[in-house]
């Protein structure tokens, strides 16, 4: 296939030519930020937990004027009650779990009083149960006590002796997996790791503990407030029948509490698909962008295409005449077509390169990796050639005989 | 002589079907992307009380400094009880008010009725008048409750309806967790977007109003704990007065100041006051305070959602490849018609004529484009709450200058795209078409 005439026939329909260029190289730029994107939001909404979702249900309760100083038995009340329960397997109470989106968190290092090499970690409040109710894998060490599990103030600190960690908090200082009877420091005294659990997300799923979402750090403390979440583990099937069970409980043993009518009692699925759901959402309306932008794309191609086609009907019956086979007139248009994507994409990657270093800038967004921007050149050559195959088809069919009428 | 180009305009949109489907749908497609989005921005970029937003100020004082491996040179986002305490004293503005979040239970008089809960703040009487906080019975309380430590309360609208039956309960009493507050008004539903003057716990958007405000002094006496964030920074003695006196930031201050002159000298007490407390060695750092309008505050804590301005911004480039799109098809369609121009021009069309006619042309397109875009962007809008926080997505609505500018910025976008096209268009020789054909 000669390149040279194609060229020159493009100088002729310059405005034309730029007109698609620029269209293929916006919609890359467009598209290749936008997979990212998804891909990015994708990532996110499938980590998992580390806990057994599917089974568990929290609870938000407040119990209603009490001194925080007395919680400690209506607590323990409800955990037997709860425990009791037809079609509950366990309970623990706490102050915050996995998705929820809200909780405490603190430095933890190897020295005492905020000093030396500190990470920022999750804090939960556990008793013995806790590992057996979210269904933790234990990797080394042993559970909690319950003879461990003690009473805490609000506003008392924190320097528990001991501690369970996850994985991602014991290899940050204890690469060779010897962690367990290590002292780490929450504040000014030490904490012993009793033991060591494969994965505990923490509460956010957010930007701020993108970089920390594994590092957790499970205490053995009961948390003195009026408003505790209890996590409840529910049997095989148990689970919708739990969901009215329990906090109807509750109410029958002690009405002075309140259990919110909204969000008082959902399931751990619930509590996913509402912290991710932005992220669901941002995914979807990218995904719709996508697609229709690379419609119109290809519909523009098509209409541009067809009207040169229409255009050249003489020169194209005049080369059919002079020897020009249909695959000749066909793989022009195509050739045509792949040139101008070319220069598109060539253009297209800077811009897309571009807009990403952009929102990088802005916002809180990664670089963009070859593969996305290599797939996009891709897709987009490849709807270049799909939508020029019609028009070119057509032109194919343009007869010889073309060149012989109105001179 | 336009009624005649609109004729012609539809007459040759009719020739081609699909290529005028094919505009029009993308600069429905188009129109709806960017609008809606905006529709989005346009409610989390508002101003929330734009009669008084020069005047509420937000001061900060940085009581952290770099301490425990701080790198930020910005004060912290909230204030600590020693500081709010000793500039509520000092009284400077013409109004002010220090507040924090509360979630509290009322325990309704009725034993039958369940105890349930409700979400508000500990305040001063300066909050009500300053933030402009409409009332349907009474009002805020008395000033000189807040210097008493006074059991009093402003509940609203929806826990009025759901105790009183919604009767004036001005004078009466109610009971959150066993204390007894007399009630000093009843607000209206009042929910100001963002919520500027409570970003630091809701990150400026909250669904349901607050329902009931008590007196700050009241609820510290009380040991009522913060229902938002609470962030530390070195040592905290134990107990509730430990923590009241401890560096914690909790709090959120709000002054009222007349004018800018007002504010310069209210930064200047805030700065003599970092200069005090560093004299006193509480801060061993040069002072740091900062004092926000709410315009400047919102923008300070990026209140307008990541989402969103990335949403707008993809969708704005949408739009950009869509007229592009316009342009090349534009073209297209006016330049096939290249002898009928020829004609015109032979009979003595100027080219100010051709113009016309081709841009009428194009405004046709432009308003079906706007059209179809509208209806696109009102199914856009109820779809919102697919992506974005429900908090955030019941702000966005179609209104009718939402829909004016649908239409505007499909009309002139539409036109802006058909200015080459007809410059073309105009420029072809009248003779070289006539001898062509």
């Amino acid at each position: 296939m000669q390149i040279k005439p194609i060229l020159s026939a493009l100088r002729h329909h310059k405005a034309g030519t730029i007109l698609i260029a620029v269209q293929i190289a916006l919609t890359l730029a467009i598209v290749c930020n936008a997979l990212f994107i998804i891909q990015q939001r994708i990532t996110m909404l499938t980590r998992s937990t580390g806990i057994d979702e599917a089974h568990l249900i929290r609870l938000q309760n407040q119990w209603v004027g009490v001194d925080d100083k007395h919680v400690g038995s209506l607590m323990q009340t409800d955990l037997d009650t709860l425990r009791r329960l037809p079609g509950v397997a366990d309970a623990y109470a706490t102050n915050s779990t996995p998705l929820s989106n809200g909780g405490w968190s603190t430095g933890i290092g190897l020295k005492p009083g905020g000093k030396g090499e500190r990470v920022q970690t999750a804090i939960y409040f556990a008793d013995d149960h806790t590992l057996d109710t979210l269904g933790l894998k234990l990797v080394a060490g042993r559970n909690f006590r319950s003879s461990e599990v003690v009473d805490q103030m609000q506003h008392d600190g924190l320097d528990p002796p001991q501690v369970i960690v996850t994985r991602a908090v014991a290899d940050k200082f204890f690469p060779d997996g010897d962690a367990v009877g290590k002292r780490v420091y929450l504040g000014n005294k030490p904490s012993i790791i009793v033991g060591v659990v494969a994965r505990l997300q923490v509460p956010w799923v957010g930007g701020w503990a993108a970089n920390w979402e594994g590092r957790s750090t499970l205490v053995p403390r009961r948390l003195m407030a009026s408003g505790t979440n209890f996590v409840i583990r529910a049997k095989d099937g148990q689970i919708d029948k739990v969901l009215h069970s329990a906090p109807a409980a509750l109410l029958a043993s002690d009405r002075m509490r309140v259990i919110p009518d909204d969000d008082g009692v959902v399931t751990f699925a619930q509590m996913r698909q509402e912290a991710y759901q932005s992220d669901r959402g941002m995914a979807i309306l990218m995904g719709v962008i996508c697609v229709v932008l690379l419609g119109i794309t290809a519909a523009g191609i098509v209409g541009l295409t067809s009207f040169w086609v229409g255009q050249r009907r003489k020169q194209i019956g005049v080369r059919r005449a002079l020897g020009a086979t249909r695959r000749d007139i066909l793989s022009y248009f195509l050739t045509e077509n792949l040139l101008i994507g070319a220069t598109g994409v060539v253009l297209g990657m800077l811009l897309a390169v571009g807009m990403n270093q952009w929102l990088m800038n802005t916002f809180e967004m990664q670089r963009l990796s070859w593969p996305w921007i290599v797939s996009g050149v891709i897709v987009l050559l490849a709807l270049g050639q799909a939508a020029v195959l019609a028009p070119a088809i057509r032109a194919s069919r343009v007869p010889p005989v073309v060149a012989t009428r109105t001179v | 002589m336009l009624a005649y180009y609109l004729r012609l305009g539809l007459r040759s949109l009719r020739r081609n079907p699909m290529l005028t489907s094919l505009m029009v749908l993308a600069i429905g497609f188009g129109v709806a992307a960017s609008m809606t989005t905006y529709a989005v921005f346009r409610a989390v970029s508002g101003n929330p009380i734009p009669d008084k937003s020069a005047q509420l100020y937000k001061p900060l004082i940085d009581n952290w400094g770099h301490a425990n491996g701080r790198t930020s040179d910005d004060p912290p986002n909230a204030m600590d009880y020693t500081d709010a305490a000793a500039l509520m004293k000092d009284g400077k503005g013409v109004m002010q008010t220090v507040s924090y979040p509360l979630g509290l239970s009322v325990i309704p008089a009725d034993p039958k009725a369940k105890p349930f809960r409700v979400y508000g703040y500990a305040t001063y009487a300066d909050f009500f008048p300053m933030f402009g906080v409409p009332f349907k019975y009474g009002g805020a309380w008395p000033a000189d409750d807040d210097a008493r430590h006074a059991p009093v309360a402003v509940i609203g609208e929806k826990i009025n309806q759901r105790l009183f039956g919604g009767a004036n309960s001005v004078g009466r009493s109610i009971d959150i967790e066993g204390n007894r507050y007399r009630i000093a008004g009843v607000t209206r539903a009042w929910n100001p977007q963002p919520r500027f003057y409570d970003v630091n716990n809701t990150g400026g958007f909250a669904a349901d109003p607050p329902e009931v405000w008590i007196p700050f002094t009241r609820a510290v006496d009380l040991q009522i704990p913060t229902w938002g964030n609470n962030n530390c920074n070195g040592r905290v003695a134990p107990g509730w007065d430990g923590w009241l006196h401890s560096e914690c930031i909790w709090l959120s201050y709000w002054v009222e100041l007349p004018d800018a002159a007002a504010a310069a000298r209210y930064k200047n007490y805030l700065h003599a006051y970092a200069a005090q407390q560093q004299q006193a060695g509480r801060f061993d750092w040069a002072p740091n305070v900062r004092l926000y309008n709410v315009t400047q505050w919102l923008a300070d804590q990026h209140v307008v959602p990541q989402e969103s301005q990335v949403s707008l911004l993809v969708a704005m480039g949408f739009l950009v490849v869509c007229l592009v799109n316009t342009i090349g098809l534009l073209l297209a369609k006016f330049m096939r018609r290249a002898p009928e121009i020829g004609v015109r021009r032979a009979l003595g069309a100027s080219r100010g004529e051709v113009y016309r006619q081709f841009l009428a042309e194009a405004a046709m397109v432009g308003v079906a484009g706007g059209v179809l875009g509208l209806l696109l962007t009102a199914g856009g809008v109820l779809g919102i709450g697919m992506v974005f926080d429900p908090d955030i997505a019941r702000l966005a609505r179609v209104d009718v200058s939402l829909i004016a500018l649908t239409l505007l910025v499909a009309v002139v976008a539409t036109v802006l795209a058909a200015f080459y096209p007809t410059w073309r268009a105009a420029r072809v020789q009248p003779a070289w078409q006539l001898k062509s054909n």
